[in-house]
């Protein structure tokens, strides 16, 4: 080591003798090294101020496919815990309690017996990504309130997921909304385990994480209660493009 | 990993020359293994069958941040060193060879146990890939940053930063699969970097200038092996044009 450092300071700068282009002088030649990480970094810059719309164009491009490439739209699979165990269609339920007149616990049957709801709406998550015009199928949560009969009096609802952790709530007038629902159908097929199956939430005008999956468990009360990405510091009333400090096009 | 056959007598009985010291390998090591990390935990929070098998986002979120955030660590280290830093300006520096070795198909000819192009101590895809390394871990730095402290950036940058980190990590990964797959088909270069040694013959076919010019300062890094009945032999494995 010793050596090779004086052989850098001294004759790297002193030598230009007549030796030949074989010799390493290390302070010779181009520096390409440099201008290889100066250009990475221009054009990484140039990523981050254009690739918003870069992306929106890629994932429009790829739209019929993008469901399948890791880079491009399509959903990306978020579990909060170790391992959600899966809940097979056959004996899932969905109990709902607290201010209803009849606490009910629906079968899959039994929510496809109720008014059937469609909307096809894009799906925005908080970090980012964005997946067009998704088919989702269910039951509206009014729907669901009415059949229960929640008391006009009460002024929120909680969801609770049978994965252990992952809870969240709405206001009663959000729960009212006619683009929430609880989906048994999205992407024109049953909810699949890893996008929260065989029943999840799906709120229309939020991001992403209000939309809860594996859901199992409705509570109506007075009180919102914050949830678990809610406790990590996103925001409670989580309307696309008008909260969490983003301005996304509203879903 | 360990080299075939006694150390005492050298690959081919014959004598080595020091290629990269002990802080170098170090240096190089830590990269390499803060790497893999940064890959691994990249797939299981990206790739979404990997995702779902894998879960637990918290936990390999966590790992994947403090691995990307140590990255720089060794390398700065590295600049402690002498060695680590001459070898920087070798890597920086493109001098005609590097272009020629570029431009030529036959760039890994052998003339008489001899590489044909002048190479020094680093051929120029060694240094284009060192180049690129040090600039997506840079890149991959600062928006891998934005994505953990999103507070202050506007949106479009964040959507931005995903953008690029996202794209970038394709690049790194390809880059990644190359650089190993040229070390794991060449046992000098292999053994170069996780000894430290490499043989005379292999320095000689692949890094010619180097090695005359290690000669030239009374060959202080050559080291004696075995018996000196060997000297540089003719090539076998590697002696034909390159690809």
């Amino acid at each position: 080591m010793a050596v090779r450092s004086a052989q850098c300071s001294n004759s790297g700068v002193t030598g230009t003798g007549t030796s030949g282009g074989a010799s390493a002088r290390p302070d010779e030649g181009t520096p390409v090294g440099r201008r290889i990480v100066l250009g990475m970094l221009g054009l990484g810059a140039a990523g981050v101020a254009v690739g918003a719309a870069v992306q929106e164009r890629v994932d429009r491009a790829l739209s019929p496919i993008n469901r399948f490439l890791p880079v491009g739209g399509g959903f990306r699979y978020y579990s909060v815990v170790d391992r959600v165990e899966p809940r097979d269609a056959g004996d899932y339920t969905l109990t709902v309690s607290g201010r209803v007149r009849d606490r009910r616990t629906f079968t899959l049957a039994d929510l496809r017996a109720l008014p059937q709801t469609r909307i096809i709406r894009d799906f925005q998550c908080v970090t980012g990504w964005r997946v067009p015009k998704v088919p989702w199928a269910g039951v509206a949560l009014p729907d669901l309130l009415d059949a229960v009969g929640a008391s006009p009096a009460a002024r929120a609802v909680r969801f609770r997921s049978f994965d252990g952790a992952y809870t969240e709530s709405l206001t009663m007038a959000q729960a009212r909304r006619r683009d929430v629902l609880i989906a048994t159908d999205m992407l024109d097929g049953p909810v699949s385990h890893d996008h929260g199956g065989p029943v999840r939430l799906f709120v229309a005008p939020m991001y992403g994480y209000k939309s809860l999956k594996w859901l199992d468990g409705i509570e109506v009360g007075d009180k919102v209660v914050p949830g678990y990405w809610e406790e990590r510091g996103y925001d409670i009333d989580a309307w696309v493009g008008r909260s969490n400090g983003r301005d996304d096009e509203p879903t | 990993m360990s080299r075939p056959g006694p150390r005492r007598q050298g690959r081919r009985g014959g004598r080595t020359i020091l290629r990269f010291t002990r802080s170098e390998r170090a240096v190089h090591h830590a990269v390499a293994l803060l790497m893999i990390i940064c890959l691994v935990t990249a797939a299981c929070l990206y790739v979404p069958a990997i995702a779902a098998a894998v879960g637990r986002r918290e936990l390999i979120k966590t790992i994947h941040v403090i691995a990307g955030f140590g990255l720089p660590v060794p390398i700065l280290a590295g600049r402690l060193f002498a060695a680590f830093r001459a070898d920087l300006r070798r890597l920086n520096r493109f001098r005609d060879e590097d272009w020629e070795w570029l431009r030529r198909r036959d760039r890994r000819a052998v003339i008489d146990g001899t590489g044909a192009i002048p190479v020094g101590k680093f051929n120029a895809g060694q240094k284009l890939n060192a180049a690129f390394v040090a600039g997506a871990v840079l890149v991959m730095l600062g928006t891998g940053a934005m994505l953990t402290f999103p507070g202050p950036f506007p949106d479009a940058w964040r959507t931005g930063a995903t953008f690029v980190h996202d794209w970038l990590t394709l690049a790194v990964l390809v880059v990644f699969l190359g650089h190993l797959r040229y070390a794991l088909r060449d046992r000098g270069a292999m053994a170069g970097m996780w000894d430290g040694h490499v043989d005379l013959p292999w320095a000689a076919r692949h890094h010619p200038a180097w090695l005359s010019e290690q000669a030239a300062t009374r060959e202080p890094a050559l080291r004696e092996r075995a018996p000196r009945e060997a000297a540089p032999e003719a090539t076998e494995e590697r002696g034909v044009p390159g690809p």
